[in-house]
Order: C-alpha cells, then sequence, then structure tokens
C-alpha cells in the first residue's frame, strides 16, 4: 500500500487535472446605472481611452474620468440624445459618436455634429463609425460613408457603386489595409484600401441565407457586426458568427460552440484567435479553444460564470458579479480590464484571475 | 566670390522661377524680379515693398529676422545697429514664423503656398521646403525640437510634423480660421487662436442671430507620441482672435482679440457700438483652474486700439505691450495695475469705456499697420513689424517711448495702390477711429458674422459678410443689389453708416477702389492642378450645367445653377428671388453672389441662415427655386458641393 501511495496521489492529481475546466479570464464587475451616474441605463456601445471611459447611451454621451460622469447632450452639440456607436481617433485622441441623428465628432469638450442636412452624410441613423488614418469611416441606415477629415470630402457607398443588395449597414471595421462593413441583409462588405475595389461575402449558396454546411462561408446575410484584426475577419450575426482567415470560414452556433445565443449583437476580435460575442443572453470569451460566459443568471438573476473546454464540457465557475443585463451590446478593452455595453448599465468588469 | 555668384544666381532662378509658376498659374499677384545689388550679391532686393508682419530676436540678442509678406523674404538685421545682414527669399504670402529653441533653425509658413521653409540661421539660408496644410500661418517646434506645430487656417487644424523630416504626423482640430500658435514659455503647452467664430453647433434657425463663439485650443505636449487638444478655453461673442501670450511664470496668459457687437443695429458707433477691441486674460493669476477666462478692453471714449494683434508680456511681467493694426500704436499696459483692477471690480468689463484707464499706463504711436512683436530677452527694447510703412519701430520699454525706426527700404514713391492698402487698413476714417474695413475684412477677407445695418431698418435685412476677392466685374454690391458700384459701396454709403464721418476725399476713395479691385483670388486647395476634375467633381460639374432633371424634364433656364452663377465667376450680376426670403426682409430679390472661393466663405445665403453648402439646399430650397436640386439624391448633391468648392 506505502508503496503505491505516490502512483494514486500522481494519478488523482493527474485525473483532477484532466477534470479541472480550463483557467478562462475572471472578473469582479463593478456596474454603473442611473443610480450612480450614468444618464441612462440603456447602453449601446462603450470606448476606452486610457483612463477614459465613454458611453454611449439613450440619452447622451458619458465621459467617465476621475471617477465621475460627465454627460454630454444635443445642448452641448451632440447630434441626437442616442448614441449608437463610438469610436477613437487615436492619433488626436477625438471620438466619434455614431448617433440616431448624425455622427458628432467630440474633441476637448468641443462637439461638431454632421448631418444628412448639414453634411454630405448620407443618413442621419449611424450605427456605426471607425477611425483610420485621416478617414472616418460610417455605417448609416442608407449605405456607407467616408469623410476624409483633411479635405472634407464626403464619398458614399451605396447599391450604385458596391456590391451591396441592401443599404442597411450595421457596422464598420477599419484598417489601414481593409475596411469591412457589416450590411444587415448583404453579409459582409471588403473595400481594399490599396486597389479601391470591392469585394463581398454572403451566402455561398445563393438561395438561403444562412449556410447550409458548416464552415461553407459567411454563416447568415444579416451581419451586424465586424471586427478585423490581425488579418482575421470576425463576423456577428442575429443567427451565429463567423470568423474568416482569408481562405477559410469558421463558423460558431450554440450547439457546436460555446456561444450563450445565436442572436449577437456585436464582435470584438482580440487577436486572429481570440474574440468577444455580445449576445442577447450574455457576454462570451472565446479563446480560440474554450470559451467563457459571463451573465446574470437566465433563471434566478444570480452572478454566473460557466467554462466550456474543447470537448464541450461546461463547468460552473462560482462568482458574485456579473455584466449588469443579459442583453450585451458592446465591449472595449481597458488593459486587462473589459467594459461592457449592456441594456441596463454599463459594467466594469476588474480583471482577478488567472 | 564664385559663392556670392552663385547664390545670386540661384536666387535670381529661384524668383524667374516663382515668377514663371505664378504666371502659369494665372494668378494675379504682383510678381517681383530678383537683382543683385552691389553691396551684397547674395542677397535678393526686390522692387516693392517689403510689407513687414512680423520680427523675431535670436537667442543671443545679436539678430533681427524680420518676415516680408509682400516681398516674400526674411531680412535678417544686426539687432544693435539694424544693418542688413542678408534676404532670404522664401514662399509666398508668409504669414509667421518662429525659430526653433536653439535659434538654429528658422521655420517660415507659406500662406499661399501651403509650405514651410526651413532656414538654417548659421548657414542663413533655406535647407528645406516642406508642404503642409492649407494656408499655414504660423508654426512653432517644441521645446526637444521633435515636432513642428502648424496652424491651417483654411482646413480649421493644427498640423503636426516631424520636426526633423517635415512627414506630417497627424491634425488636431483647432477653431475656424486657425491661424496662430504660442509655445509656452516652459514649453509645456502650445495655444492656438483663429479668426472666424466657431460654426453655431446646432440648428436653431437663429444662428445668424447668435453671438459668435471662439476659442483658445490648448494642446498639451506632456505626451511626447500624442500631442492632444485637452482644452478649449470658450471666448464668448468673440470673432477674430489674434495672438497670445504667457507670462514666463506661465501663470498669466493674455490673447488679443475683436469683440463684434454684430447682433444689435449698427447704429451707434457714437457710442462705440460696433466693436471693442480686448484682450481675454487667463491662467492662475486670473483664476482657479476652469474658471472662465477674463476679458478686458483696451479702448476708452474716444481713445481707441483698433484691431488688436500681437502681445508680448516682459519678462518680469510688469508689462503686457499690444500693437493695434488699425489704430497704430502700441498699448502698454501695467500687469500690477490690470489684475488687481479685475480682482476687485465687478465684471464683466468688456464694455465698459472707462475700465482701461485702470491698467493702460501709455499708448505709443508707431508705423502704420502695426503687426507682430517681439521684445528682447531683458525686456528693454520692443520690435515692432509696421507693415504698411517697411519700418520695424524700436521702443525703449524704460521710456515706453520709440528710440529707433528701421527703415527696411523700398520705393520712395507711395503708390496709390498702396494709399488704398493703407486706408483699408486704418481705423482712422471712422468716428473716433474705432475701426475700418479691416474690421469685418480680416487680413482682406470677410469675417464670418451677420450684421443688422442701419439704412434697411433696424431688425430687417439681416445682411451676411461676404469675401472680397476677385470683385471686378461682380458688381453690382450689397445683396440688394442696390450700390452699383465700388465707390458707392465703400464711399458715401460708408461713411454715412459706417464711420460716421465724411473723411474720405476723392483720391483716398479712388485708392481705396483700386486696392480692393486689386485682392487677388487665393489658390483654391480643392480644385486638382495640373489634372482633370475628380470624377465626383465632373459629376458635378454637369449637374451644375445640365438642362434636364432626372426626370428627362427640362429646367427652365432660370433655373438652372448655370444660369444665375453664369461666367468666369459665377454670378449674372442680376437679382433674383430664390425663396429664401424671411419675414425680416424688405426683399426676395437678391443679388446673385460670385462663386469665388466658395467653399471658404460659410455660413451662406444673404443672411447667413445656412451654415454650410448641404444646407443651401437641404433646408432653405424646398420649392426648388433656388435651382432644381430636390430630385437629386444625396450623392449627387455631394457631387455638386465638391465641384462648387472648386470654383
Amino acid at each position: 500500500m506505502k508503496k503505491h501511495f505516490p502512483i494514486a496521489v500522481l494519478l488523482a492529481v493527474a485525473i483532477t487535472a484532466l477534470a479541472a475546466p480550463p483557467r478562462m479570464p475572471r472578473f469582479h464587475f463593478e456596474n454603473f446605472t442611473t443610480a450612480n451616474g450614468l444618464p441612462d441605463n440603456h447602453v449601446f456601445a462603450v470606448l476606452v481611452d486610457g483612463e477614459r471611459v465613454w458611453a454611449g447611451t439613450e440619452n447622451g454621451l458619458a465621459l467617465y474620468e476621475n471617477r465621475t460622469w460627465k454627460t454630454y447632450t444635443t445642448e452641448d452639440g451632440l447630434a441626437h440624445r442616442a448614441v449608437l456607436s463610438l469610436a477613437l481617433d487615436p492619433r488626436s485622441g477625438d471620438v466619434w459618436a455614431g448617433t440616431m441623428g448624425g455622427l458628432s465628432r467630440v474633441s476637448a469638450g468641443r462637439i461638431e455634429s454632421f448631418t444628412q442636412l448639414n453634411s454630405g452624410l448620407s443618413n442621419d441613423v449611424v450605427y456605426g463609425v471607425s477611425v483610420e488614418g485621416e478617414n472616418v469611416w460610417v455605417a448609416t441606415a442608407a449605405g456607407g460613408c467616408r469623410l476624409n477629415t483633411r479635405t472634407g470630402q464626403w464619398t458614399l457607398y451605396t447599391e450604385r457603386n458596391t456590391p451591396m443588395q441592401e443599404i442597411w449597414t450595421y457596422g464598420v471595421s477599419a484598417t489601414p489595409s481593409k475596411v469591412y462593413y457589416a450590411v444587415w441583409g448583404s453579409g459582409v462588405l471588403e473595400y481594399d484600401q490599396k486597389t479601391g475595389r470591392w469585394d463581398k461575402y454572403d451566402d455561398p449558396d445563393g438561395e438561403n441565407e444562412i449556410v447550409l454546411f458548416k464552415d461553407q462561408g459567411l454563416i447568415h446575410e444579416i451581419v451586424t457586426s465586424v471586427s478585423y484584426v490581425d488579418n482575421i475577419l470576425w463576423a456577428a450575426t442575429y443567427f451565429g458568427d463567423s470568423r474568416y482567415d482569408g481562405r477559410y470560414w469558421h463558423n460558431f452556433l450554440t450547439k457546436d460552440s460555446g456561444l450563450p445565443s445565436n442572436f449577437t449583437n456585436y464582435i470584438k476580435g482580440v487577436d486572429a484567435n481570440r474574440a468577444w460575442f455580445c449576445t442577447d443572453k450574455g457576454l462570451a470569451y472565446y479563446d480560440g479553444v474554450n470559451w467563457a460566459v459571463y451573465r446574470p443568471s437566465l433563471v434566478d438573476g444570480k452572478p454566473e460564470m460557466t467554462v466550456r473546454d474543447s470537448s464541450g464540457n461546461v463547468s460552473r465557475i462560482a462568482v458574485s458579479t456579473a455584466p449588469a443585463h443579459n442583453y450585451i451590446l458592446g465591449i472595449d478593452f481597458q488593459g486587462s480590464d473589459i467594459w461592457v455595453a449592456t441594456a441596463k448599465g454599463l459594467s466594469h468588469g476588474i480583471r482577478q484571475q488567472p | 566670390m564664385t559663392r556670392s555668384f552663385h547664390a545670386g544666381l540661384t536666387a535670381l532662378a529661384v524668383a524667374l522661377g516663382a515668377a514663371l509658376l505664378l504666371t502659369t498659374r494665372g494668378i494675379e499677384i504682383p510678381v517681383r524680379a530678383a537683382v543683385d545689388t552691389p553691396s551684397n550679391a547674395s542677397a535678393v532686393a526686390y522692387r516693392g515693398y517689403a510689407s513687414p508682419v512680423d520680427v523675431l530676436l535670436s537667442p543671443d540678442g545679436a539678430r533681427l529676422y524680420v518676415l516680408c509678406q509682400d516681398a516674400m523674404e526674411v531680412r535678417v538685421l544686426n539687432a544693435h545697429t539694424f544693418a542688413a545682414i542678408i534676404t532670404i527669399p522664401v514662399g509666398r504670402v508668409p504669414r509667421g514664423f518662429s525659430l526653433s529653441t536653439a535659434g538654429d533653425r528658422l521655420f517660415v509658413a507659406n500662406s499661399w503656398d501651403d509650405t514651410i521653409t526651413v532656414i538654417d540661421t548659421r548657414a542663413l539660408t533655406a535647407v528645406a521646403t516642406w508642404p503642409v496644410g492649407a494656408e499655414p500661418s504660423s508654426v512653432v517646434e517644441d521645446r526637444q525640437g521633435k515636432r513642428l506645430f502648424v496652424a491651417n487656417r483654411i482646413s480649421n487644424d493644427v498640423a503636426v510634423l516631424d520636426a526633423s523630416t517635415g512627414v506630417e504626423q497627424r491634425r488636431l482640430l483647432a477653431g475656424r480660421g486657425s491661424s496662430y500658435l504660442t509655445l509656452a514659455p516652459d514649453g509645456s503647452r502650445i495655444y492656438a487662436t483663429h479668426i472666424y467664430p466657431n460654426r453655431p453647433p446646432r440648428r436653431t434657425g437663429l444662428e445668424n442671430r447668435t453671438a459668435p463663439e471662439s476659442e483658445i485650443t490648448v494642446i498639451d505636449l506632456f505626451d511626447p507620441q500624442r500631442a492632444a487638444v485637452v482644452d478649449r478655453i470658450p471666448l464668448h461673442r468673440i470673432a477674430g482672435v489674434f495672438r497670445t501670450a504667457i507670462s514666463d511664470d506661465g501663470r498669466l496668459g493674455v490673447t488679443a482679440e475683436l469683440h463684434p457687437k454684430n447682433l444689435v443695429p449698427l447704429a451707434h458707433v457714437e457710442h462705440g457700438w460696433a466693436f471693442e477691441d480686448t484682450l481675454s486674460l487667463f491662467g492662475a493669476d486670473v483664476g482657479k483652474p476652469g474658471s472662465p477666462p477674463v476679458e478686458v478692453p483696451l479702448d476708452e471714449l474716444e481713445r481707441y486700439a483698433s484691431r488688436p494683434f500681437a502681445v508680448s508680456i516682459a519678462p518680469d511681467k510688469s508689462r503686457i505691450y499690444v500693437t493695434s493694426g488699425g489704430s497704430d500704436i502700441v498699448t502698454v499696459i501695467d500687469v500690477a495695475r490690470l489684475l488687481r483692477f479685475i480682482h476687485t471690480h465687478p465684471g464683466p468689463f468688456a464694455q465698459d469705456l472707462s475700465a482701461s484707464a485702470n491698467y493702460v499706463v501709455t499708448r505709443i504711436a508707431v508705423g502704420r499697420n502695426p503687426y507682430g512683436a517681439v521684445l528682447s530677452a531683458d525686456g528693454h527694447r520692443l520690435f515692432v513689424a509696421n507693415r504698411l510703412d517697411d519700418t520695424v519701430s524700436v521702443i525703449d520699454a524704460r521710456t515706453d517711448r520709440v528710440s529707433s525706426t528701421i527703415a527696411l527700404g523700398g520705393p520712395k514713391t507711395i503708390t496709390p495702390l498702396r494709399r488704398g492698402e493703407q486706408t483699408f487698413y486704418s481705423a482712422r476714417y471712422a468716428f473716433q477711429g474705432q475701426f475700418g474695413c479691416a474690421n469685418c475684412h480680416i487680413d482682406s477677407t470677410f469675417d464670418g458674422l451677420q450684421w443688422d445695418l442701419e439704412p434697411d431698418g433696424f431688425g430687417r435685412d439681416i445682411v451676411d459678410n461676404r469675401l472680397l476677392e476677385d470683385l471686378r466685374g461682380t458688381e453690382p454690391f450689397k445683396w440688394n443689389g442696390g450700390n452699383p458700384n465700388i465707390p458707392t459701396e465703400c464711399g458715401p454709403r460708408t461713411e454715412k453708416y459706417f464711420w460716421r464721418s465724411q473723411t474720405y476725399d476723392d483720391l483716398t476713395l479712388t485708392d481705396l477702389t483700386l486696392y480692393i479691385f486689386s485682392l487677388p483670388i487665393r489658390p483654391n486647395r480643392f480644385r486638382p492642378q495640373y489634372q482633370q476634375f475628380t470624377p465626383a467633381q465632373e459629376r458635378g460639374k454637369a449637374i451644375f450645367e445640365r438642362a434636364l432633371d432626372k426626370f428627362g424634364r427640362s429646367i427652365p433656364e432660370a433655373n438652372r445653377c448655370s444660369y444665375c452663377h453664369s461666367g468666369l465667376k459665377g454670378t449674372s450680376q442680376k437679382s433674383f428671388d430664390v425663396g429664401t426670403r424671411k419675414l425680416t426682409d424688405n426683399t426676395g430679390m437678391l443679388d446673385t453672389p460670385q462663386l469665388t472661393n466658395i467653399a471658404l466663405t460659410a455660413p451662406y445665403l444673404h443672411d447667413g441662415s445656412a451654415r454650410t453648402l448641404e444646407e443651401i439646399w437641404t433646408v432653405y430650397n424646398p420649392e426648388d427655386k433656388h435651382g432644381r436640386t430636390n430630385d437629386l439624391t444625396k450623392d449627387e448633391l455631394n457631387d455638386l458641393i465638391e465641384y462648387l468648392r472648386t470654383r
């Protein structure tokens, strides 16, 4: 017995190790609502700029700085009270806000707003915005457009000059090499910055809105968000999500991944392998192999974190906090912390471990 | 000898090349021929006026640099004997210059060339020319010599360049008409000012009756990578912000500015109710961090300091010196008395013509149209560039008297054109010398404001100020087309309703007319040079000239863009009703404005009610009376505007 004891210990450790869930990031969530300074609990977008955090809410643009909130409204020049999207110009620190009534540039407290009446903006409903160099790329309810901040020239992208079938653009991700548009009902549009040519990714069989076979192509034509990182396109739809490396597609559905829901509002890639998924049933993180989901329990509302390993084993992690709501609309990163926009508040996920 | 000969040849070639370039571009500005002078073959002397706009002293105080705008050169003088050392050609219409911290490089902003000339101050020669943004007007280098900041007037921003290569890194949003930059003495911040008021942030329908808003844009240099705008000091009711000075201890900032009273009828000039010439004070000496600046007047009853421009603060912070381009004076302010006054009296002070007696020490007469100024390091001498005299006044700061006047040479005779320019920039013709043409036409352009002129009735016919460039062939004048020519527009009418005095003689008016008609067109930054229009501009041109609408229906001739805005200057010189009459307007028949540089002249329409070109049609053309445009899609309207921006 004595001589078998070390073997037994090793075996026990090995079994324990094999059974332990993967080490996924854990957070302590600190939630902000109107009770502690947020102008509205409905938070559409969040943007981190160093120590400053911007929140696009249904009732103004809020800035969290030095532990206090300041709100910009239409009285300050904001195009509309409902702020749907945010983007940072890292070179100047200016923040661009897409609203239900136009596009606003927030620069050290001064706000300039561009609307379809006072500028070349194609439509006042601005779902997405992205800054790349001197260009601001905008996704609107009537197509995409680009503002050259140096020349003031607007260029519109619609069904006339792109392969877009629908002009309801929902999101945009601009990089020096490629610009991607998420088009509601028309897949993903790709603009090559070098050649100036457009390409399109949508239903591969041309018959259905959704792919018939796994990893056949973009999972669905109703695309809500795109994120292009490390030459990898991450695309979110209301019917699952996709990853595209320029050659192969890899699709994610609740039935074959750790996604808590196929209904995804927003996606943000960390790098080529990792991404965050903002769904109607919680916030999900994918590290290339494993999944983690953070949310208030759908059953009892208590904080919940689940981890799914590559074999599909799901473990529940004991946590004491969760994002403010299951309906997740946006995310941004502050070092190893995360900030999460939800339908009922803004959450600061303070990284605990690993 | 050989080096001098080659330098002379080079300068000659540069001048001839520039002349050829200007000729080929068809730009109507006087071109100076270069000739070698016997005394210094490497120097380039020009026929014509120097028009000094700024002065600088080398760090050791030995050299005086004078930036000569019309001569397009930097003149280098011995700062003690005032003997000429050398003249260095720069670009067209240079507007500002500055030295690097070490004093080894001089940067010149060439506003018409959109370039920065870099001069090696040891070799006293230009070593580089860097392209920058549209109409660069001021340039400063950071203390580390890493970054160069350039204020671009047309693109309303401050460009950040690599100071060693001139490669632009980024642009920072500044105020409209971004023009002047001041580096704080400790190098921590740059303060940027602008000459036109910012666009009202919201459309209320009463933008043209809203007080103008300006700002001092504060750029933080602490982060060596970022250099972001960190603050915008609001300047309420200000339109026309010029130079800023920061005291050596960093506790006091002073900005020169114009405070127009455009919201009331221009009928109270005799009460000082047209313009205030003021300073905005900010910093720790003035109030707590974040507190608004304090505006103080320079004027006093019957003694106006019209169009303050440059500000210098004595090293010991005892005095502030302010040049006033319209009054030909330097105002001297006692800082201790000024601070005591603002801290012991309830404000606001801006419109109190008795206030300045509490802190103004004296007003020193200098040459015509003083612009830039610089104090010697010991604070004993103030050099003032007198633009329209071709002189530099040297003021002994211990006696507050002009000790010397440096003549920069040039023609002995004053041409009629020059006399006209002097009249344009002088405030002496108005009642009590309160203001002049250049108050509303800053740097011979416009002011971005709307005015209520008396003859049309109080509160009636609010009119937007118009650009003066390229006026010949655009008669009649006034928005109602009531003045058939410039002598009528600028003579009796101006004297009666603006100046409230009858001081022009026939010759003065003739010269003034000559000057106004001579004002050249600035280069159009939106028109591709040496190539065809862009596709968007071509499409817009077709819309501008079209005779059929999108449904194939004929557009009545009078309802086509190209009918009213015909000819090279875009005006048929006739009046039309384009459906923009307001309840307060006496008539809907309005003169067709020329389209010259229209991209720069917002707001639009006769009363300035359209903040942008787009609003002319998206908001103020519901019945298609201002051209058939309601059939256009958004991208087509954008194309039309892209074309208009090239005019």
